[in-house]
């Protein structure tokens, strides 16, 4: 991802104590330029910090932050080329929502019809066109959101930073407004760094996503990698779900002694009597419970030594097959690169 | 008056006839004091008035002991009203805004003055002036004033940054705008009709302060103390009502207007720009 150029964002060593806690612990990462790049983690996992550190919000107690080349330490957050959309929007309640989207304009002393001529493209980029005059009050909570993108995006920022921007939404607006920015950042060509707790916005969105807990990033990488190949029980259960399999099962299925992640969609249910293809781990149990969810199922089996859940697409039937019926005993099998070895 | 759907039921005649005599006797004695002030005997205070006249008021306007008192009340109660926007809003910006050492403890402080009994903050004053040996002038005036007056700039313009999200001023800063920029596009517009709001209200507190007053002003003459002074020696007694209607009309002003603005803060805020 990194081509020839200076990254975007570079963090070398950062460190960010509040007190005694800290918030951001020898963090280093680089964000290349065009790319879109998320911090994903629990709350309080310092995610958000190292945004601040970022927009100029907070200083760096040690380590350097750089953007585009350029030690940032001491700039004031006016003087940076990064804009950010605020998790709660902080539109000014007391303009309308051109004035709020032409604010950096007006501040750079733009003149009057020009910017209002750039703030209705930006309105028209972000799919609010004729709404230059109402009042943020008067929007709802979506268009809220475009107006915080609108305003952000008109000092063509180098930097985009992304505050858990959808987080207020409901399900459904989401969906869409997580398309919309992905394809907004593909038009203008910017670097995005988005902030999330939420697994699944990360893993549609990025190119690349840092997983942070306890101010430490636990790993870094596609989101493909992330997913298949986490390298610690945290990053294995926060992302996406996972069965975590130790002690003697591990044993069993791993063939050596160690922690193992193995998802839950890589697991194959078959009968007893099928016959067993080499290459593939296998244990025996009984189907516990099953939960129907509508494109999938989950089904928990009863293994020796614990219990695995299994996530099969419903295809046809699915738990209506007759052998899905809790007490049934059934093999589960999983190809064995699928059986990724975690640090605990 | 607005009529309102969820009302409880009815209130019966016997508590309708206390609240009515609750309100009359509140209010007929200003009523009185504006009748006077149109009554032609000019000795003493006789009911029914024995005449309708409205000389008083060109009486009062000529008279220079008038004229005086209520040109140092004007002008102290501004003063003292525009010492304490600039020292309430800038006490409520850091108590808002920043956690230090102490914080709590100056916000108490910085009430105590209104919550303590005048003649405590005036006796305290005036031994304060009284060391420093400090002459009596319009100045201690507006110091003893802007005791109280900062009290309400403060609470008014705090309650207001209460409930602005401190992201604002991020996301001014974050705009481009320079901490002067951030003031004057973002903070003062957001806080404008708390500022007037205790700015009116400090203006009518200071403008009938008496206690306070008495204790700062030395040899000098507000309105209220004017007045007083007029009970014990009456000269042309319904020129004194005639100050009381100025008085009574300068303060209600401003409070009713201050009640007006900060009732929906919403709309106001809304509507400006």
């Amino acid at each position: 991802m990194v081509a020839n150029g200076v990254p975007a964002v570079r963090f070398e060593d950062v460190s960010r104590l509040f007190g005694d806690v800290r918030a951001v612990d020898r963090v280093s990462f680089d964000v290349a330029d065009g790319e879109f790049f998320s911090m994903l983690g629990p709350s309080g996992s310092g995610k958000t910090t190292c945004l601040r550190l970022i927009a100029g919000f907070e200083q760096p107690s040690s380590g350097h932050v750089q953007v585009h080349g350029i030690n940032v330490e001491g700039v004031p957050p006016y003087e940076r080329d990064v804009n950010t959309v605020f998790q709660d929007y902080a539109l000014f309640p007391h303009m309308s929502v051109g004035e709020n989207v032409e604010y950096g304009l007006m501040i750079r002393k733009v003149p009057k019809p020009e910017r209002k001529k750039r703030a209705e493209e930006m309105l028209d980029l972000v799919k609010l066109s004729g709404l230059y005059a109402r009042k943020p009050s008067q929007l709802s909570g979506g268009q809220r959101q475009r107006v915080a993108l609108a305003r952000a995006l008109i000092n063509h920022p180098r930097v985009l930073l992304l505050d858990e921007p959808l987080g207020a939404l409901d399900l459904k607006l989401r969906e869409s407004m997580q398309a919309e920015l992905k394809s907004i950042q593909r038009q203008i060509g910017i670097t995005f760094v988005y902030v999330t707790h939420d697994q699944g916005e990360a893993l549609a969105m990025s190119d690349r996503l840092a997983v942070f807990n306890h101010g430490r990033i636990e790993q870094i990488g596609s989101p493909a990698e992330v997913y298949d190949h986490p390298k610690s029980v945290f990053v294995a259960g926060f992302v996406g779900q996972t069965n975590l399999i130790e002690r003697e099962l591990a044993l069993r299925f791993g063939g050596t002694a160690g922690t193992y992640a193995i998802r839950p969609e890589r697991i194959r249910i078959e009968p007893l009597t099928a016959p067993l293809s080499p290459g593939l781990a296998a244990v025996e149990g009984r189907i516990g419970g099953i939960t129907y969810l509508g494109s999938t199922s989950r089904v928990l089996v009863a293994v020796d030594g614990g219990e695995i859940v299994v996530v099969e697409t419903n295809l046809e039937g699915g738990t209506a097959m007759p052998d899905r019926q809790p007490g049934t005993p059934v093999r589960l099998v999983v190809d064995r690169k699928h059986i990724q070895s975690v640090a605990a | 008056m607005r009529s309102d759907a969820r009302r409880g039921p009815r209130a019966g005649i016997a508590l309708k006839t206390a609240a009515l005599g609750g309100m009359l006797f509140l209010h007929i004695p200003l009523l009185i004091i504006v009748l006077y002030a149109f009554s032609s005997e000019a000795r003493s205070f006789t009911f029914p008035i024995p005449g309708f006249t409205t000389k008083w008021f060109a009486v009062a306007f000529e008279r220079q002991d008038v004229r005086d008192a209520l040109g140092l009340s004007l002008r102290v109660a501004a003063t003292a009203t525009a010492v304490a926007l600039v020292l309430g809003t800038l006490a409520s910006a850091a108590v808002w805004k920043s956690r230090f050492f102490g914080r709590d403890a100056i916000s108490l402080l910085i009430v105590l003055p209104i919550a303590l009994p005048g003649i405590i903050t005036g006796i305290a004053l005036r031994s304060a002036i009284a060391i420093t040996e400090i002459p009596f002038s319009f100045w201690t005036l507006v110091i003893g004033h802007a005791t109280f007056c900062i009290v309400v700039v403060y609470n008014n313009v705090l309650a207001r940054f209460r409930r602005t999200s401190g992201a604002l001023i991020e996301a001014s800063m974050d705009l481009g705008a320079n901490g002067l920029q951030t003031l004057r596009y973002v903070i003062l517009p957001n806080i404008a009709t708390a500022l007037l709001a205790g700015g009116m209200l400090a203006f009518a507190l200071s403008f009938d302060e008496v206690i306070v007053t008495t204790f700062t002003a030395g040899q000098q003459s507000t309105l209220p103390i004017w007045m007083l002074s007029q009970l014990l020696r009456p000269r042309d007694r319904p020129v004194t009502n005639v100050v009381a209607v100025f008085v009574i009309a300068v303060t209600f002003i401003p409070i009713i207007a201050a009640f007006y603005l900060t009732r929906d803060t919403h709309d106001v805020s809304g509507s400006q720009k």
